[in-house]
């Protein structure tokens, strides 16, 4: 960025190692590495995007940032106004509470992010009670002002989850997370398992929400187009690592990773005339039990060299704001998505 | 690529709310049901199960007030009448005339000269009518209400609807005592079941790892040993100078000890399932500790699985004790339950000659079903969401 503004959070080196046991006394030999050495920033106020294949790690980053799942190694970094820089890997269970209402999550599943034996106000108000952070009268005044913001019908707030529809379930997890006024929420498919017309009201949503409270989203999707409508940035992740971090507009139309490049050639055109030009993909995501050597996407990359099977490409700036992590970023010229007339 | 952004942009036409719709009243209930109303609205729907409810209804009832029920005393002997006939309740008379309360007609001895057989018979020209409240036998309820009220009786003779067994003794006042001792040991059976399976199934769950293998691989072993055997040797081991009081808690236990196994797999497959719940997650997030994460949302959602396990793993207790009280190497007399009193009944002459013996039998085959039924309609009610 030409301006550099203040992050509001940093991973570094971010890891998450599932270990692998094979048998009743074999312990533990392997490991699944679900993210392997994740570092980014979220500038304040902005949304992140972060786009995968099914298993590249996209939801154990988002887990692993709110420490939903205990990362295994690296930094997680906030920087609050008034509080500073807090190392959020590092915090002590008992600390780590008092910090959770700055950092809050919305749910992929509107089914089952809901505890059903909860009404809808309770479960508004759990991340208020179980905090401490209102008591009494207060936390139904929070409630209904956060259930109005997300549109949803006061009267329906003593109704319990089974009563609701997908889409005015997940404005259900969104009050739930809004209702602490959170800095940065991660939203995990948030809208993926809505309709269409659904997931562009949720959308609408989320950006007034965020230009109203002035909100940071790590915006997890695999859906390209909504990606785009809302981020100002993305990344892309691959086998637990992210292999492009760019400004949208770079990323979609001027990718320097081929694995970008190839995504981007896949989003469909409206226009039936237009020629599309897919770069497909040979085989399948390998195991991430199993990686393989150097660059994770050597075995699936048309330019792949030999160096690409031994040497891991460094995760760099090859042009203002656009890291990417490949041996010939600055050799390839890559098409990316089609640009609408 | 550009133009999905257009749509999406044009898709804010959509951005209000829809418009409300007026729910009547019946909706409005349904939404704020909680789950326990959802599970009773379609418990109710089960038949059998509303049944099954009625039964335990009335079995709890009988354990409650047997002194009150029984019109004799379980140790009363009726020297007149050894292995006496059930008196039937007549409500017409020979000429057809309807009387209420119902009466019992006297009974005629007759021996068989050949034989020597005693044959009882229906004196029809004695009528005794029954009566009901009567002044009795005395009795301590529950050790502590003092009456001597009983539900029904007669201030005549005797009235023994059940028959009586070898001693003379009433068999149905002995069931109704029977019925508290032997559903009480299912009752406590269960308890101990609960509780161990719940605290073991629970380390095994919430800790994981090596801890949950050495449990799991022990209680397969506790399982791969045949239950009746198993019974039998721990029952067998039991001083026989033990008072009776104190085999019957020692029975109780033994039956309780070996019962938690599978509540406990429940448990543990349960709480892993709940741990991986998003709501669970959401939870954490949202700042909850530990022990409202448990209590607050995991333990109200895996209770009424566990309630549908403890309710279809009772009829395994009375059978159990039945079975063991039967062979001999449960509970004894003066102790009465169930399986005591058919003991009684186990020889061909009792199936010949006195088949009113297997009275309680009747309550054994009736309590398991009560609440094989009442569990399986709690089973399909427990997951309201399943329609």
């Amino acid at each position: 960025m030409s301006e550099p503004r203040l992050p509001l959070l940093e991973t570094k080196n971010l890891k998450k190692y599932y270990p692998l046991q094979r048998g009743m006394f074999g312990g533990g030999s392997g490991t699944v590495k679900a993210i392997d050495g994740i570092s980014f920033y979220v500038e304040k106020g902005e949304t992140l995007g972060l786009v995968g294949e099914s298993g590249s790690g996209k939801t154990t980053t988002g887990r692993a940032i709110l420490r939903a799942v205990e990362p295994t190694e690296g930094q997680v970094l906030f920087r609050l106004d008034d509080k500073g820089v807090i190392d959020f890997t590092a915090l002590k269970k008992s600390d780590l509470r008092r910090f959770r209402q700055y950092v809050q999550m919305i749910f992929q599943d509107p089914y089952s992010s809901l505890n059903p034996r909860m009404t809808a106000r309770d479960i508004i108000a759990e991340p208020l009670v179980a905090s401490g952070l209102a008591k009494g009268s207060e936390v139904d005044d929070r409630v209904r002002q956060v259930a109005k913001r997300c549109q949803l019908n006061l009267e329906h707030l003593r109704r319990y989850p089974h009563a609701f529809s997908g889409g005015q379930r997940q404005r259900i997890g969104i009050a739930r997370a809004l209702v602490v006024q959170p800095k940065f929420v991660v939203c995990d498919e948030a809208v993926s398992a809505l309709d269409v017309s659904i997931q562009a009201q949720i959308l609408n949503l989320l950006m007034d929400a965020q230009e109203e409270y002035g909100l940071t989203y790590l915006f997890i999707a695999h859906d390209l187009s909504v990606v785009e409508h809302v981020s100002n940035r993305v990344a892309v992740m691959y086998l637990g690592r992210i292999v492009e971090l760019a400004p949208t507009s770079k990323l979609f139309y001027q990718p320097l990773h081929p694995y970008t490049a190839a995504l981007m050639s896949a989003i469909p055109d409206l226009d039936p005339d237009r020629v599309m030009k897919p770069v497909i993909l040979e085989g399948e995501i390998p195991s991430p039990a199993n990686p393989p050597s150097g660059c994770h996407f050597h075995p699936r990359c048309s330019f792949a060299q030999e160096i690409c099977k031994t040497q891991t490409p460094e995760f760099k700036e090859y042009r203002p704001g656009q890291f990417a992590a490949c041996h010939f970023a600055e050799q390839l010229e890559l098409q990316g998505a089609l640009k609408s007339n | 690529m550009a133009s999905t952004p257009g749509v999406l942009g044009r898709l804010r036409l959509f951005r209000k709310t829809p418009p409300e719709t007026k729910t009547n009243q019946a909706e409005d209930t349904y939404y704020t049901a909680s789950q326990f109303q959802l599970m009773w609205w379609k418990f109710r729907r089960h038949h059998l199960a509303l049944i099954g409810t009625f039964l335990l209804f009335i079995f709890l009832i009988i354990s409650l007030f047997a002194e009150f029920i029984a019109p004799y005393d379980p140790f009363t002997r009726d020297a007149e009448y050894l292995f006496g006939p059930p008196q039937r309740l007549h409500f017409f008379d020979e000429t057809g005339a309807f009387h209420f309360p119902p009466f019992i007609y006297g009974i005629e001895f007759a021996m068989d000269p050949k034989t020597f057989l005693l044959t009882i018979t229906e004196d029809t020209s004695i009528k005794i009518p029954l009566e009901f409240f009567v002044h009795g036998e005395p009795y301590r309820m529950l050790g502590f209400i003092q009456s001597d009220i009983h539900l029904f009786g007669v201030s005549d003779g005797f009235v023994h609807l059940f028959g009586t067994d070898k001693l003379g003794r009433d068999i149905f006042s002995r069931v109704m005592f029977a019925t508290r001792i032997s559903l009480s040991i299912g009752v406590i059976g269960l308890l101990i079941a609960f509780f161990l399976g719940i605290i073991i199934g629970g380390i095994s769950g919430f800790f994981g790892g090596r801890v949950d293998n050495t449990i799991q691989r022990f209680i397969e072993f506790i399982r791969s040993i045949p239950t009746l055997p198993l019974w039998m040797a721990l029952a067998a081991s039991l001083p026989k100078e033990w008072p009776p009081l104190q085999v019957y808690f020692a029975i109780t236990i033994i039956i309780g000890l070996l019962a938690w196994t599978h509540l406990a797999r429940r448990v543990r497959s349960k709480l892993l399932s709940l741990r991986e719940e998003d709501y669970v997650t959401a939870a954490k997030i949202a700042g909850s500790s530990d022990q409202r994460v448990i209590f607050r949302h995991m333990v109200p959602s895996f209770l009424s699985y566990i309630i549908v396990d403890l309710t279809i793993s009772f009829p395994y207790m009375i059978l159990g004790e039945t079975a063991l009280s039967f062979i001999g190497l449960g509970l004894r007399p003066p102790v009465i339950s169930w399986g005591v009193m058919l003991q009684d009944a186990q020889n061909v002459r009792a199936i010949a000659l006195y088949p009113w013996l297997f009275a309680p039998l009747a309550f054994v085959i009736l309590a398991v079903l009560a609440f094989s039924f009442v569990g399986d309609g709690m089973r399909d009610a427990s997951d309201p969401y399943s329609r």
